[in-house]
C-alpha cells in the first residue's frame, strides 16, 4: 500500500515536470519553424481573455538604416529623422492611422475661409518645464522661413501655403509680421493661408511645422548638443553615440505622459537589411523592415511563411514608376511610350519580383489618398487608363515606328539607382520587353547622385522613379507634373494640365477639385503616358507579437510614441 | 720573399715543338657538356613539373578556364539557357537535371551564370594583376634600387595616389567613361599596383646591400643589368606571392564595387556580384551562393598553390 | 636622425598639399552636390544654401578658401549632418574603427607570424600543410562571405555572440575574426616564404655549421630577417584596417569611419569627404614613415643616408 502510494506520487511528479518541460519547450520553440502557430495561439488566448499584461521592461528596440542627419525639425528631410523627431516633438496635430489629423499640441481648431485658428492645450510643457506657447510656433515657423537661418531650411516650401511665406523666404519681404501666422495670445495661433487648403491642418503634423524652444535662437549648434535639446514631445534624447546608437527616454514633462507606456526607445544604426533581419530573429530588435529599414526581397517569402503572425504588410501612399524622357528618341512618340507601358505584366512583377504584396499600378495617385468621401483611387479607379495587352502593344509600337520613320528602334537604356530591389525589377522589366516586344533594352545602374542629376538634366531615356505623399491630398502627386515644376523630370509640358492644377489650387470645393485631379491624371497617363506606373508601394515589416500600438500612417510614416510591450 | 711568384714565373721553361701534339676529336667531345645547356627558366620549368601539387593546381586553373569558356555553351546547347533570360515561373529552384546548379531569383540558370561569371572574374583578375605586376615591378624596382631622392619622390607619389579616395576616382571614371569591364579594370589598377611596388621596393632595398650585388657591381655591371638580372630575379619569390594574391584581390575588389553598386552592369555577372546577390538569402537558397563561391575559392586556391610552386621552382636557393 | 625626420616631414606636407588639391578637384568634378535630392529643393532656397556654404563661388575660390581654413586647422562643418563639426564626425567614427583595428592588427600579426613560422620550420610537414590550407582559405573566401557565415553560426544559430552593434568586448569577436581572416593569411604566407628563404641562406648554414645554438640562430637571424616583408606589409595593412572596412562595418553595424566615408561620398558631403581624405592621408604617411623607421631597427644594413649608396 505504502509502496503504491509513493509510486503514484512519483508518477504525478513526473507528469507535472513533464508538462512543465513541454510547456517550456514549446515556449523556447517560438523562433523555430512552427513557431508561427505557437505564438498565434498564445496571441489569441491573450486577446480572448482580454487581459493585456504589460512587460516589466518597456524598452523598445528598433533599427534605423541611417543616422538622422539632424535633430532640428527645420532641417529634417528624410524618413529616419521623421521617425526620431516624432518621438521628440509634437506638432499642432498628429496623424492617425487613417490619415485624419488628431488634436496634439492644439486641442481644437476652426477654419474660416483662408484663416485657421488653432487653440493650444494649456497643459503642454517643454521638457524643461516651460509652457508651450503659440509664440513658440511663430518662432519656429519664422526660423524655417527665414533666409538667414544657418543653413537655410530645405523644406521651407512646405510653409509656402502661408500668406507671404514664399515672399519672406525669398527675401522679397523683410518683415515677418506680414507673414500669415500670429500668436493672438499664449494659447491661440492664427494662420492665414494664400488659398483655402483643405489638407493644411494635416500638414501641421509634419516635422517642418514642429515648434522649437526659444532658447535655440542664435545658437546654430543646439541640435548637435544633446544637453541643449529642449523638446515638447513624449521622449527626450538621452544618448547619442554618433554612428552607433540613439536612445530616447520618456519625457516626464510631456502633457500626455500617462498615455506613454514605453520608458525608452533604443535605436541601432545598421544599414544592412540582412543584419537587421538576423538581429530581429535573434530577439535583439522588436521591429524590422519599413519604413526605417528593409527586409531583403530574397527573405520575404521565407519570413512570410515562418513568421506569419509577425509579418505585416500595409499599403502606403507611394507609387513606383518608370518615367520617360519625352524629349529624347524614341520616347518622344506617345505610341511607343504606350507600347512599352502595355507590354509588361505587373501582376507577375508583384508576385514574383517584389514579393511584398504591392498592388499593380495603372494610375499615378496611389490608394490611401483622400478623395471626396472615400479614397481618391476608389472613387476614380485606375482601370480605364490602359490595359496590359501584348498584341495591342506590338501594334502600337509598329505604328509609332512608322510615324517616326524607324526601321529599327534606336538603342534604349533604362537607368536605375543602385539597389538590389531596383536592379531586380529593371532586369525583369527589360526581359519582358525583350520577350513581348522583341526590343533589347540595356539596363544601367547609377550611383544615387549621378542618377538624380541625369534625371533632372533629362539625360536619360527611361528612368526608375518613385514618389511618396507629402500630405494627404491628390495634389501632392498631381502638381509635380506642371510645366514649371522642378520635380517634373520628363520634359512634359501641357498647358491644359497646368490650368487644371491651377484651378484645383484656387478652388475650395472638394468635388470640383477632384474633377480637376481626375482629368489631370487622365492627361498624364491615359493620353500621354509620360510615365509608366508599375506598382503602389507597401510597407513590409516584421513586428514581434508582443509589440502593440505602433501607428503607421497613410504615407508610411511611423509613430512609436503610443506603442507598448506585452509580457513575453 | 722566397715564395715570390714572380720569381717562379721568371724561371725559363724550355718548350720544344715536340712537346705539343694534336688532340683528337674524341677528346674534344669530352669537354662538351653532356646535359643540354639549360637556362634558369627552363630549369625552373623542370622543377615546377616535378611538383605534383602545383601541377594539379595548374590543371584546376585550366579546367576552370575551359569551363568558363565551354560551360555556358553546353547548357545553351542542351537546354537553351542563357545568362540573362528570366523565367519567373521557376525562380529559386533547387539544382536538378534541368538546372544543374539551380536557378536564381529571376529564374536564370545558375550553371550558365556561374561560368559566365567565372569568365568575367578571371578577365578582371588577370588583367588587373598583369597591369599591377608590370607597373608595380618597374616602379618599385626603380624606387628600391636608386633609393635616396628618387625613392623619396616616387614613394611620395605612390602614397598620394594611394590615399586619394578610391571611390571618388571610381565614380568619376564610371561617369566619365562608359560603364564597362575596361573601366572597372582601370578603376582597380589605379591603386592596385602600389602594393606591389612597395613589396618590390622593400625587397630590393634589402637585396642591394647583399654581397653578390656588390660583386656584380664591382665587375662593372650597369644599373639595368643589376636591377633586371640580379635584383629582380632574387626578389621573385615575394613578387609571385603578391601576384597570386593580387588576382583574388582584384576579383574581390570588383565584388566590393558590386557591393556598393558600382560593379559590372547587370545582367552581366561576375562571381563576386553573384555571391553578393545571393548573400541575403543564402540560408534558404544555398546553391545560389555555394556554386559561385566554390568556383571563386577554387580559383583562389589554385592560384595560390600554383604560385607557391612557381616560387619554389624559380628560387634557385631552394634547389634540392 | 633629426634631419632625416625633418626632411620626411617636409615631404609629408608637400604630399598632403597635392593630395588635398587632387581630391578637391576630383570631388568637384563628380556630378551632384550635397543638395541633390529626388524631391527638388526650390531654386530660391537652393541659391540661399549655395551662398551660405560658398558653393556659389567658382571652384578655384572655394579651393583657396578651403586651403586657408585647413591651414588654420578648421575642417569646417558637414553639409549633410547639419552643423556638425567635421572634426567631431571624424573623431567619433574613427574611435570605433581604431578600437576594432588595433585589436585586429595585434591578432593578425601574432597569429599570422606564428602560423607562418611554424609552417616554415616544419616545411612540407603536416603543420605546414594545415597552416597553408588555413591561410589559403583566408584569402580564398571573400570577407563578406566570412562575415555573414560567422554572424549566422555564432549569433543566429548558437546565440553565443550578438548579431550587431558595438557596445562591449563581446561585440569585438565576430568583426575582428572577419577582419583578420585575410591579413592573417597574407602575413602567414609572407612570413613562411621569407623565412624559408632565410633558412636556406648561407649565413644560417654557416651559423649552424659553427654549432651555434639553434634557438639563438632562430631568434638572432631567422626571425629578424624573416619578418622583413611583414614589416613592409604592416604599414599599408595598419592604414587599411584602421581606416575601417566598409563591408565589416556594414554587416556588423559598427559606426566606423569607413562606413562614414562611403556615406559622405554618396551624399557628396564635401567637407566630410575632404576631412576624412586628409585624415587618411596623414595616417597612411605616418604608417609608411613608421615602417621605414622599423626597417632600420630590424635590418641594420639599411642606412638612412640619402643619395646613392656606394
Amino acid at each position: 500500500m505504502k509502496k503504491s502510494k509513493s509510486l503514484l506520487l512519483l508518477l504525478t511528479l513526473v507528469l507535472a515536470v513533464g508538462t512543465l518541460l513541454a510547456a517550456c519547450g514549446s515556449n523556447g520553440n517560438k523562433g523555430a519553424s512552427n513557431g508561427g502557430n505557437t505564438s498565434s495561439n498564445s496571441g489569441e488566448k491573450a486577446a480572448n481573455s482580454g487581459e493585456e499584461k504589460l512587460a516589466a521592461d518597456q524598452t523598445l528596440r528598433i533599427n534605423l538604416s541611417a543616422e538622422p542627419p539632424t535633430f532640428d525639425p527645420a532641417q529634417a528631410q528624410d524618413s529616419q529623422a521623421n521617425t526620431v523627431l516624432k518621438t521628440m516633438y509634437e506638432g499642432l496635430t498628429r496623424m492617425d492611422e487613417s490619415g485624419e489629423p488628431q488634436p496634439a499640441a492644439a486641442e481644437k481648431w476652426e477654419a474660416d475661409g483662408n484663416k485657421i485658428t488653432f487653440h493650444l492645450r494649456k497643459d503642454a510643457k517643454w521638457s524643461n518645464g516651460d509652457p508651450v506657447k503659440a509664440s513658440d510656433f511663430v518662432f519656429a515657423w519664422e526660423r524655417v522661413l527665414s533666409p538667414n537661418t544657418q543653413p537655410a531650411a530645405p523644406y521651407a516650401y512646405q510653409l509656402y501655403y502661408l500668406k507671404n511665406g514664399q515672399e519672406y523666404n525669398e527675401g522679397k519681404i523683410k518683415d515677418f509680421s506680414q507673414v500669415g501666422v500670429k500668436a493672438l495670445d499664449d494659447y491661440t495661433l492664427e494662420v492665414e493661408l494664400i488659398a483655402p487648403t483643405p489638407y493644411f491642418v494635416g500638414l501641421t503634423s509634419f516635422y517642418t511645422f514642429y515648434p522649437v524652444h526659444p532658447s535655440v535662437k542664435d545658437d546654430p549648434k543646439w541640435a548637435v548638443d544633446q544637453s541643449k535639446m529642449i523638446v515638447n514631445g513624449a521622449f527626450t534624447l538621452t544618448n547619442w553615440t554618433k554612428g552607433q546608437t540613439i536612445e530616447v527616454t520618456k519625457n516626464e514633462n510631456y502633457w500626455g505622459k500617462d498615455q506613454i507606456k514605453l520608458s525608452k526607445i533604443t535605436m541601432s544604426l545598421v544599414n544592412s537589411g540582412a543584419t537587421e533581419l538576423a538581429s530581429y530573429r535573434n530577439d535583439e530588435l522588436d521591429r524590422a523592415g519599413h519604413p526605417n529599414g528593409e527586409i531583403p526581397t530574397d527573405q520575404i517569402p521565407i519570413v512570410k511563411d515562418q513568421l506569419k503572425d509577425e509579418f505585416k504588410v500595409k499599403g502606403i501612399a507611394s507609387t513606383y514608376y518608370y518615367e520617360f524622357n519625352v524629349t529624347a528618341k524614341p520616347f518622344d512618340n506617345v505610341k511607343i511610350r504606350k507600347a512599352f507601358a502595355m507590354a509588361i505584366n505587373r501582376q507577375d512583377i508583384v508576385d514574383k519580383i517584389t514579393l511584398g504584396g504591392q498592388i499593380p499600378a495603372f494610375g499615378y495617385v496611389p490608394p490611401g489618398i483622400k478623395g471626396v468621401k472615400d479614397e481618391f483611387r476608389t472613387e476614380n479607379p485606375d482601370a480605364g487608363f490602359f490595359t496590359e495587352n501584348v498584341e495591342e502593344a506590338k501594334k502600337l509600337l509598329e505604328e509609332g515606328m512608322k510615324e517616326e520613320g524607324y526601321t529599327k528602334l534606336p538603342d534604349i537604356t533604362l537607368i536605375y539607382n543602385s539597389s538590389e530591389a531596383h536592379k531586380k525589377l529593371a532586369l525583369a522589366v527589360a526581359d519582358m520587353w525583350k520577350k513581348n516586344l522583341g526590343v533589347d533594352v540595356k539596363t544601367e545602374n547609377q550611383e544615387w547622385a549621378v542618377f538624380i542629376e541625369n534625371r533632372q538634366n533629362l539625360n536619360y531615356q527611361i528612368a526608375r522613379a518613385g514618389w511618396s505623399a507629402d500630405y494627404n491630398d491628390p495634389m501632392t502627386f498631381i502638381d509635380m507634373w506642371t510645366s514649371n515644376s522642378g520635380n517634373n523630370t520628363t520634359g512634359f509640358k501641357n498647358a491644359e494640365y497646368d490650368k487644371l492644377v491651377q484651378d484645383a489650387k484656387t478652388s475650395s470645393e472638394n468635388a470640383k477639385r477632384n474633377e480637376y485631379f481626375k482629368k489631370a491624371e487622365e492627361i498624364l497617363i491615359k493620353d500621354n503616358m509620360i510615365l509608366m506606373p508599375v506598382y503602389y508601394y507597401t510597407n513590409v515589416a516584421l513586428e514581434k507579437t508582443w509589440l502593440k500600438g505602433v501607428v503607421l500612417d497613410f504615407s508610411g510614416a511611423i509613430d512609436y510614441t503610443r506603442a507598448y510591450l506585452l509580457e513575453h | 720573399m722566397d715564395n715570390n711568384p714572380i720569381q717562379v714565373m721568371q724561371t725559363p721553361v724550355d718548350l720544344k715543338p715536340e712537346d705539343f701534339r694534336k688532340i683528337g676529336t674524341d677528346e674534344k667531345q669530352a669537354e662538351v657538356i653532356q646535359r643540354e645547356s639549360i637556362s634558369a627558366w627552363r630549369d625552373a620549368w623542370y622543377r615546377l613539373r616535378s611538383n605534383k601539387l602545383a601541377m594539379t593546381a595548374l590543371g584546376v586553373l585550366l579546367l576552370i578556364v575551359i569551363a568558363s569558356l565551354v560551360g555556358p555553351l553546353i547548357s545553351q546547347w542542351v537546354h537553351g539557357y542563357n545568362y540573362y533570360s528570366n523565367d519567373l515561373m521557376n525562380t529559386n529552384q533547387k539544382p536538378s537535371a534541368l538546372h544543374w546548379f539551380g536557378t536564381d531569383d529571376l529564374g536564370r540558370d545558375v550553371w550558365v551564370r556561374t561560368w559566365m561569371g567565372a569568365r568575367i572574374s578571371l578577365i578582371v583578375g588577370l588583367a588587373a594583376a598583369c597591369i599591377d605586376l608590370l607597373i608595380g615591378v618597374i616602379y618599385g624596382g626603380i624606387m628600391g634600387y636608386f633609393g635616396g631622392r628618387v625613392d623619396e619622390i616616387m614613394n611620395k607619389f605612390s602614397e598620394i595616389i594611394y590615399s586619394i579616395p578610391y571611390l571618388l576616382v571610381t565614380i568619376l571614371l564610371l561617369v566619365v567613361m562608359e560603364p564597362s569591364l575596361g573601366t572597372i579594370i582601370l578603376a582597380l589598377t589605379i591603386t592596385g599596383w602600389i602594393n606591389m611596388s612597395w613589396i618590390v621596393r622593400g625587397e630590393i632595398m634589402q637585396l642591394k646591400s647583399r654581397e653578390f650585388v656588390l660583386a656584380s657591381r664591382s665587375m662593372g655591371a650597369g644599373s639595368g643589368r643589376l636591377l633586371f638580372r640580379h635584383l629582380l630575379p632574387n626578389a621573385v619569390g615575394p613578387i609571385i606571392v603578391t601576384v597570386t594574391l593580387s588576382v583574388p584581390n582584384a576579383i574581390f575588389a570588383e565584388a566590393f564595387l558590386s557591393f556598393l553598386g558600382l560593379g559590372v552592369q547587370a545582367p552581366i555577372a561576375s562571381l563576386g556580384s553573384m555571391i553578393n546577390d545571393a548573400l541575403t538569402g543564402w540560408l534558404y537558397y544555398p546553391w545560389r551562393m555555394l556554386f559561385p563561391a566554390a568556383v571563386i575559392s577554387l580559383t583562389m586556391l589554385a592560384f595560390n598553390i600554383f604560385g607557391d610552386g612557381l616560387r619554389d621552382a624559380l628560387d634557385p636557393k631552394l634547389k634540392k | 636622425m633629426v634631419r632625416y625626420i625633418a626632411n620626411k616631414f617636409f615631404y609629408m606636407l608637400v604630399s598632403l598639399f597635392i593630395l588635398i588639391s587632387a581630391t578637391f578637384f576630383l570631388m568637384k568634378a563628380i556630378p551632384g552636390d550635397p543638395f541633390t535630392s529626388e524631391k527638388k529643393v526650390p531654386p530660391a532656397i537652393l541659391a540661399n544654401l549655395y551662398e551660405q556654404y560658398g558653393l556659389d563661388k567658382p571652384v578655384y575660390q572655394q579651393y583657396l578658401k578651403y586651403l586657408g581654413d585647413v591651414v588654420q586647422g578648421d575642417f569646417g562643418i558637414s553639409m549633410k549632418k547639419i552643423n556638425q563639426d567635421v572634426s567631431d564626425i571624424i573623431g567619433q567614427t574613427f574611435s570605433a574603427s581604431l578600437k576594432l583595428g588595433v585589436v585586429a592588427i595585434v591578432v593578425a600579426v601574432i597569429v599570422g607570424v606564428l602560423l607562418g613560422m611554424l609552417a616554415a620550420l616544419y616545411h612540407r610537414k603536416l603543420i605546414d600543410n594545415v597552416a597553408m590550407v588555413l591561410a589559403v582559405l583566408g584569402i580564398a573566401v571573400p570577407s563578406f562571405v566570412v562575415a555573414s557565415l560567422l554572424q549566422f553560426i555564432f549569433a543566429s544559430k548558437l546565440h553565443w555572440l550578438p548579431t550587431m552593434g558595438f557596445k562591449g568586448p563581446m561585440y569585438y569577436i565576430l568583426p575582428v575574426a572577419a577582419l583578420t581572416a585575410q591579413p592573417i593569411a597574407f602575413i602567414a604566407r609572407l612570413t613562411r616564404s621569407s623565412m624559408l628563404e632565410v633558412l636556406h641562406a648561407d649565413y644560417i648554414k654557416t651559423a649552424k655549421a659553427k654549432g651555434l645554438n639553434w634557438f639563438a640562430i632562430l631568434f638572432r637571424h631567422v626571425i629578424r630577417n624573416g619578418i622583413m616583408p611583414v614589416v613592409t606589409y604592416l604599414g599599408p595593412m595598419t592604414a587599411n584596417i584602421v581606416t575601417g572596412s566598409v563591408v565589416i562595418e556594414q554587416i556588423f553595424g559598427i559606426g566606423g569611419i569607413g562606413k562614414q566615408f562611403v556615406e559622405a561620398i554618396g551624399v557628396r558631403d564635401y567637407p566630410v569627404i575632404m576631412g576624412i581624405t586628409i585624415f587618411y592621408g596623414i595616417l597612411l604617411m605616418l604608417a609608411r614613415f613608421l615602417t621605414d623607421i622599423a626597417y632600420i631597427f630590424v635590418d641594420p644594413r639599411i642606412k638612412l643616408s640619402k643619395g646613392k649608396e656606394g
